[in-house]
């Protein structure tokens, strides 16, 4: 059975994010680029299925540019067995990453996928649900569990999809709460933050990546057409707020709320 | 010309708040892209909330059958797509709600449809704005085709108000072989003000150091402002309160009147869910900490000390 997992290369969530003087992009010069964090959880959590069903084999995929290959290559440190790198030159949208998956998750003939919910960069949570269409599978978005991440279970890194024969129960956050579902195998399961807590690549695990087969196709190649129907014409910086003030006390501070900004 | 279908949610046979808000969006949206404001409710037992929508002077395409007693995103992405094929849709429209999200991409794919997220203003001539990289980017966006798909979010627009003449039509659709099933749902249960809608928001982070802390050091506080309560996604993760309280780029974007950070640093990630706050205050031990750059009133302070003092001098200006 194989898992096929999505890594997104994007720049670091603590990085600081300026956008161009043109609004043609933002300021990549010495920007740290990082795996997506929800997609580092899908890795995680893919890992420790695997863990639990005998020859499974988790493949990672990533859409973009060639220096994705620094992303792949810390997913396989972390213990996955193989990589997939899609590059495009072209600016993708979601759809068309949702194509290029759908190629790819097909030729590979995935039994499931496990994708981050959304990438940081562009916030779309778009691409997981996407692909589940174009498969015709099942989806099921936002996993997550009920036991905390300082839980004994996650320590012991029992997997928090619980997998039974063709098909898994997932714990999804929902608003007002937690909803489980139960959905037929194969499917499209994208993770949130409080499914598990990744593990570190070790320094073994490092070097055995070195080795570890990675694929390099070019989306141009597998005759899609991918011409994107959503295109960013602009970016700008976010209005900004004024800077307040500090108060020396607590009863200033109820005072101004009350007396000057009337908020209470 | 095609319409702006809405995506309608409901509880307890009455259009829900986020329901409320896309309808607003969905006029902004026809005023740039042309067309009528539609509707599509999907469930079972639809009669009042399908009569509550139509109130809103909407035309509201009812798919009503035993399949949709639960949402789920196969079967009703589905019949979503049915309806705005068969109604000729220029644009289908949603709240970002958790079901908005996990809904809409599935039926931009199915109509082969560019989809924007979390768009949080039209512009004339079709482009839309969104918030990206946690909300330090505002992107422009176009989608070209039709139709388009957009989530709309909910602290960008005003939940409009019943009024004009709707009408309601049945639609005849079934799914098929839908491969989820519901099992179950564990709400988190309180007395509180919805987080979303509440006008005084109090969150706690990591500071607190235990669930204990947040009931009997927060709780007080957060009542005495009959505020709802919040929390950063630290505090989340080390399970000190319940996953739905987080306040932030992944949790809920909340934008009330008054925003009050107790013991929290200010991450990106947890700015993205509440600097559009109308009054923000910040009340942390590190006077370095982030989250003053955005407070509008900061004190630096022990929490275990200034939020008991706090909820006094509330108290106090309560009672006039």
């Amino acid at each position: 059975m194989k898992i096929l997992v999505t890594v997104k290369r994007v720049p670091d969530y603590n990085a600081i994010i300026k956008v161009k003087g043109d609004g043609s992009g933002i300021v990549t010069e010495n920007l740290k680029y990082v795996v997506n964090p929800f997609d580092e959880i899908a890795v995680e959590e893919a890992l420790r299925i695997k863990a639990t069903v005998s020859g499974a084999e988790v493949v990672l995929v990533s859409v973009g540019s060639k220096s994705a290959a620094e992303q792949l290559r810390t997913g396989l440190a972390m213990g996955a067995d193989r990589a997939v790198l899609v590059t495009s030159d072209d600016e993708l949208d979601s759809l068309g990453v949702a194509k290029v998956l759908h190629k790819v998750a097909t030729d590979e003939g995935a039994g499931r996928v496990l994708m981050g919910k959304l990438a940081i960069e562009d916030d779309a949570n778009q691409t997981g649900q996407m692909l589940a269409a174009l498969l015709d599978w099942p989806q099921a978005t936002f996993a997550s569990k009920v036991e905390s991440l300082e839980s004994d279970e996650e320590k012991k890194g029992v997997p928090g999809i619980a997998i039974s024969g063709e098909s898994a129960q997932v714990v999804r956050e929902v608003d007002g709460g937690l909803e489980t579902i139960e959905t037929a195998l194969p499917a499209v399961i994208t993770v949130d933050l409080r499914l598990n807590v990744p593990r570190y690549a070790s320094l073994p695990g490092i070097m055995k990546a070195r080795k570890k087969e990675l694929k390099e196709l070019a989306a141009g190649d597998l005759g899609i057409d991918l011409a994107p129907k959503v295109k960013v014409t602009k970016l700008s910086p976010p209005p900004e707020r004024q800077a307040g003030r500090k108060v020396e006390s607590v009863e200033e501070l109820v005072k101004a709320l009350h007396d000057e900004a009337k908020a209470i | 010309m095609g319409n702006i279908l809405i995506f309608a949610e409901h509880s307890d046979g009455k259009v829900t708040k986020p329901t409320q808000i896309a309808i607003t969006a969905a006029k902004q949206a026809a005023a740039v892209f042309g067309g009528e404001c539609e509707a599509v409710v999907v469930g079972k037992g639809l009669d009042a909330a399908a009569a509550d929508l139509a109130e809103y002077g909407l035309k509201v395409h009812v798919v009503d059958g035993d399949a949709f007693e639960h949402y789920l995103a196969d079967a009703t992405a589905a019949a979503v797509a049915h309806v705005a094929k068969s109604s000729g849709a220029e644009v289908v429209l949603a709240t970002s709600t958790a079901v908005g999200k996990d809904l809409l991409p599935r039926v931009a794919a199915l109509l082969d449809a560019g989809m924007a997220t979390d768009v949080t203003d039209f512009e004339e001539g079709g482009a839309m704005q969104r918030p990206i990289f946690a909300g330090n980017v505002i992107a422009t966006v176009e989608i070209a085709g039709s139709p388009k798909i957009v989530s709309v979010r909910a602290t960008a627009f005003d939940p409009a108000a019943k009024g004009g003449s709707g009408s309601t039509e049945a639609v005849s659709f079934t799914p098929e072989g839908t491969k989820t099933k519901f099992v179950s749902f564990s709400e988190t249960k309180s007395d509180r003000p919805v987080l979303t809608d509440a006008s005084i928001v109090v969150s706690g982070g990591r500071a607190l150091k235990s669930g204990e802390n947040f009931k009997t050091v927060l709780e007080p506080l957060v009542d005495a402002l009959g505020a709802a309560m919040g929390a950063s996604r630290a505090a989340v993760d080390a399970g000190y309160v319940p996953n739905d309280l987080q306040v932030g780029q992944t949790g809920k974007v909340v934008a009330p009147n008054l925003y009050v950070a107790v013991g929290i640093s200010g991450a990106i990630q947890h700015l993205a869910g509440m600097k559009d706050s109308k009054v923000i205050v910040a009340i942390n031990k590190d006077e370095e900490a982030p989250i003053f750059q955005v407070a509008d009133y900061g004190l630096v302070a022990d929490l275990f000390k200034a939020v008991p003092e706090m909820t006094e001098e509330v108290k106090k200006v309560r009672a006039g």
